[in-house]
């Protein structure tokens, strides 16, 4: 008997109630009519029984359940409205910043065992600094890998870009030579073909990408095997890999083979390389550290005109990035959770005032014999009906706000530029919100349970006691906080953007048109045959319409950060490059007109200026400062790699780094005066052009010219000078772009609570009101009674938002590009905003307080 | 024709049954779990479950109700509820009644029931 009991419980609880007793009884008189083998046979129909009715019965319920909800929803429209709305921003928002926070931060890279994978460069020898700080020469890759004993493997890499001709369009792409070890220690197999193999001294193997395999040959599946001209040169495609390998970056479309030549080992200083490496199993990243350490110490020993101030940069490779990403995403999902928080707040406060709507109407059902558990049952359902809606449209909210956050992934790591909406991430989220929706949707069901519903029959007297009026205002209290820490977090943030914005990079970009035009080796080996190409390319643009000036440069500035080098001064004590490193650029003449970087004195690099002429150089400002202070620069020499070159100008410093870095002063030589053999990477390849006219034509008419001289040839990245400055504080604007969508939601969401839990108290107090009215009060002073009730929610709200908010500025500080974390401006303007949406929530219930007269509350009685 | 009736047609054969089983007077469950059985020869017997299941829509959908308790001689005398058909009911009973006996008059057109003895 006691099983049978136990198995009614399978059964909704109203239905036990209701029958229980009964079919005990019938199962009694059965079990009394069967003896033996019989009674296995009924045990054995009870339970398929159970199996079968238990969950029908309970589907009966929800059935019912539903069409009531479908009922009560429909009748109060703006409050299903609302609760959804609420629910799909706090789901969504939530949702997609953690997705994005959990794909740069969290999830694993897209290789075998990728917790074992690490990256080892040249870096400072105190330490400092994130990522790759400087490259690794050969010789002491090669020192680092046979000295070590921590890792099962390493490779080395470096990077480049090469012109592909032979399929399509002349293209420019990105590669990366590998050691043969690179890819096989990542553990990824390619998706056709192989990749290199040890002891494969096959210079003219190459594997690409699938991106690449997609877009240039039509994913043709017999592309291994082809043949491709790379800068000229043929290569064998050997195999292509699998559609999300990135590596070492996603801008990277073909690995190529990078084999040492004994040559390549004679200069400890040749840095261009670096390194990859898997450890152990069962050695830590601090052990390997140390290990490296101790031949870092040997090398500075042994080599110490080379290495005494080398050091290494060793990291895991998912911990590439800058600390500023790591920590925008960090805020980003602080600020994601306050709004969640805020959500929920709203939500329950949606829910209490439409409990305290309802009470009189469960209490009467309770009367007519509903049992508790199913009114609870029907909230319930209710409350999950409206938090299911709201996190379906939530879900839609997150697909649409994921491509916003794309520029907040940075692209120094191997995955790809967009997050996939995270399961597990929406999961969280709307279970907080069912939780939320389920805890205070059955607020009222207890009390209902409770007994003391007969109080809410009682003509007259109203629903919601005083307990539950200050639960909503702390609602509404936390509401306003939230609000105002995201007003102030995402306030401060605008004004670093603006700090940002407003530093002047030394050249003006409105107008400077740019292309990448890399003349491929062997193809233009020697110096005067590229003079030759950028000379008939520069006469022909400088002849297009709207074209004031052209140059070809080395690097662009923000652009090519690198191109560091050394000088020898005479008089002055040579030091390393890599404490006083200048930056360099080969340029032809106009440069600095068409860049707009000021001539502050002296020339600049001239037609004249020839290999067989005196060789010269303009300098920067800083350039002066630090190697003549006090001195007339012109006519000043100093030796650079084996020439010796005379000043001839000087010019205005520029922000070679990027607006937020400091950058190293900076050298200029002519393009005509370069030495030979001279290395590629120094060619001058990028194409300005300052215009006064449209871009779209004019990059069509340059690429005209290109091809028209060298039909191989293929220009690339054309694009005006400004979207590369744009680039500059690109995520600083992503992240701001977001935050303030929060920011905005959360002041919104908090003004609607406001309204509501003013809008009730009125329609609550409307007989007291109506009395006070009566005997003859002022309205204005009802009326400022109301304001001053908003008021004093705005200013509970404000006060710890304001802590808060503080707070979360000095955890972000160094987002924060020397804004102060208190700017008062900010906290101003926030706690202002904060004040006037709490006014706005506040006016309408006044203005209904104000109008109210004695009849028309009697009316409504 | 009543529409509402009509609407709720075709009725389950338990809900058929049970209407049958109270045509002719109040019963409680097991009551109508045993004339249920006598009345097909042993061809329906309806489990608990699937009994209480049907009361409790049928109470709902109006086509039976609960009357007041008494006691019931053929269970040990304990108090047992008691269910009554509606008017209701009866119209519905007699609309699903009518409809199986059109499908019945559609297959001996056919030859596919025997005709009436």
């Amino acid at each position: 008997m006691p099983i049978y009991r136990l198995l009614l419980y399978l059964y909704p609880a109203s239905f036990r109630a209701d029958y229980g007793d009964e079919m005990e009884a019938i199962f009694r008189i059965h079990l009394r009519d069967t003896r033996g083998v019989a009674r296995i046979g009924l045990w054995f129909g009870v339970l398929q029984e159970v199996i079968m009715n238990a969950p029908a019965a309970h589907w009966d319920i929800l059935k019912q359940d539903l069409r009531y909800t479908g009922r009560t929803l429909n009748r109060a429209r703006s409050f299903a409205l609302t609760a959804v709305v609420v629910t799909a921003l706090g789901v969504g928002a939530n949702t997609a910043a953690f997705s994005v926070a959990d794909f740069v931060l969290l999830r694993p890279l897209p290789f075998a065992d990728p917790e074992a994978l690490v990256r080892l460069c040249e870096g400072p020898r105190s330490g400092g600094g994130w990522g790759c700080m400087n490259e690794l020469s050969p010789s002491n890759y090669r020192d680092f890998k046979s000295m070590s004993s921590s890792f099962e493997d390493m490779g080395a890499f470096t990077g480049a870009g090469v012109n592909l001709v032979g399929v399509g369009e002349p293209r420019r792409v990105e590669i990366a030579p590998v050691t043969q070890e690179v890819l096989p220690l990542l553990g990824v197999s390619p998706a056709l073909g192989r990749v290199f193999a040890p002891r494969d001294n096959d210079r003219s193997a190459v594997v690409i990408s699938y991106g690449l395999w997609q877009s240039q040959f039509g994913g043709d599946s017999s592309v291994v095997g082809r043949t491709v001209r790379l800068d000229g040169v043929a290569h064998t495609i050997i195999g292509v890999m699998p559609r999300d390998f990135y590596f070492p970056t996603r801008n990277v479309q073909m690995w190529t083979a990078l084999i040492f030549r004994n040559e390549d080992y004679e200069d400890r200083t040749n840095t261009y390389i670096r390194g990859v490496a898997r450890l152990k199993p069962g050695v830590t990243f601090e052990q390997a550290r140390a290990d490296l350490d101790l031949i870092v110490g040997r090398l500075a020993r042994d080599y110490p005109d080379t290495n005494a101030e080398t050091g290494i940069s060793f990291f895991r490779m998912r911990e590439n990035m800058s600390p500023r990403f790591r920590l925008m995403l960090i805020a980003l999902g602080g600020a994601s959770l306050c709004l969640l928080l805020l959500t929920c707040a709203n939500l329950a406060n949606l829910l209490l005032a439409r409990a305290a709507g309802r009470e009189r109407e469960l209490a009467v059902r309770a009367a007519l014999g509903a049992g508790r558990e199913r009114l609870m049952r029907q909230l319930v359902t209710e409350s999950l009906i409206l938090t299911i809606a709201g996190g379906a449209a939530g879900l839609l909210v997150a697909a649409a706000a994921v491509p916003l956050f794309a520029s907040l992934v940075p692209d120094t790591l191997p995955i790809a530029t967009e997050p996939h909406l995270d399961l597990r991430v929406i999961g969280f989220a709307s279970l907080f919100t069912t939780l939320t929706a389920l805890g205070f949707g059955l607020f009222p069901a207890i009390r209902a349970g409770r007994g003391t519903t007969f109080d809410a029959l009682r003509e007259g007297v109203r629903a919601g006691g005083g307990s539950k009026q200050r639960l909503r205002a702390v609602l509404v209290a936390v509401e306003v906080a939230m609000s105002v820490v995201l007003l102030i977090t995402s306030g401060l943030l605008i004004r670093a953007v603006w700090r940002v914005q407003a530093i002047e990079p030394g050249f003006r970009p409105e107008n400077v048109l740019v292309l990448h035009v890399a003349l491929p080796r062997p193809k233009y080996d020697k110096p005067l045959q590229r003079v030759q190409f950028y000379d008939r390319i520069l006469e022909h643009v400088r002849t297009l319409p709207g074209v004031r000036s052209a140059a070809f440069t080395s690097g662009l500035p923000m652009v090519t950060t690198g191109l560091i080098t050394a000088v020898a001064v005479p008089g002055r004590e040579a030091a390393p490059r890599r404490r006083e490193g200048v930056s360099h650029r080969w340029v032809t003449p106009q440069y600095f007109t068409t860049m707009g970087i000021p001539l502050q004195r002296g020339r600049d690099v001239e037609d004249g200026d020839r290999a067989d002429r005196a060789w010269v150089a303009v300098v920067s400002a800083s350039f002066v400062e630090r190697y003549w202070p006090g001195q007339d620069p012109i006519g000043k020499t100093f030796r650079h790699l084996d020439d010796t070159r005379t000043v001839v100008g000087v010019v205005g410093d520029i922000k070679v780094r990027g607006l937020e870095r400091t950058s190293e002063p900076q050298m200029y030589l002519p393009a005509a005066q370069a030495p030979d053999p001279f290395p590629g990477g120094f060619d001058p390849k990028d194409l300005v052009i300052r215009h006064s006219g449209q871009e779209t034509p004019l990059a069509s008419a340059v690429r005209e010219i290109v091809h028209s001289i060298d039909a191989d040839q293929p220009v690339s990245n054309v694009r005006p000078m400004t979207q590369v400055i744009a680039g500059e504080t690109a995520s600083r604007r992503g992240q701001l772009q977001v935050l303030g969508v929060f920011a905005v939601v959360a002041i919104l969401l908090s003004a609607v609570g406001i309204y509501g839990l003013l809008a009730y108290t009125v329609s609550q107090r409307s007989q007291e009101i109506g009395v006070r009215l009566a005997l003859g009060a002022d309205p204005a002073r009802v009326g400022r009674m109301i304001l001053a009730d908003g008021m004093r929610l705005a200013f509970f709200g404000i006060l710890p938002g304001v802590v808060g908010g503080y707070a979360a500025a000095r955890g972000m500080s160094a987002l924060l590009f020397g804004v102060a974390p208190g700017d008062p401006a900010t906290f101003a303007t926030a706690t202002g905003v904060a004040l006037l949406t709490a006014l706005a929530g506040t006016l309408v219930p006044a203005w209904r307080a104000v109008r109210l007269t004695p009849m028309s509350v009697l009316r409504a009685e | 024709m009543n529409t509402e009736a009509e609407s709720l047609l075709p009725l389950p054969p338990a809900t058929f049954h049970i209407l049958v089983a109270l045509a002719d007077e109040d019963r409680h469950g097991y009551a109508v779990i045993k004339d249920v059985a006598a009345r097909t020869g042993g061809a329906l017997r309806l489990s608990p479950g699937t009994l209480y299941r049907s009361i409790d829509r049928m109470v709902q959908q109006g086509l039976i109700r609960e009357i007041s308790s008494r006691p019931a001689r053929d269970m040990d005398d304990e108090r047992r509820r008691y269910y009554r058909i509606t008017p209701f009911g009866r119209d519905v009973a007699m609309a699903e009644s009518r409809r199986l006996a059109q499908m019945l008059d559609l297959a001996r057109a056919k030859g596919l029931a025997p005709r009436k003895v």
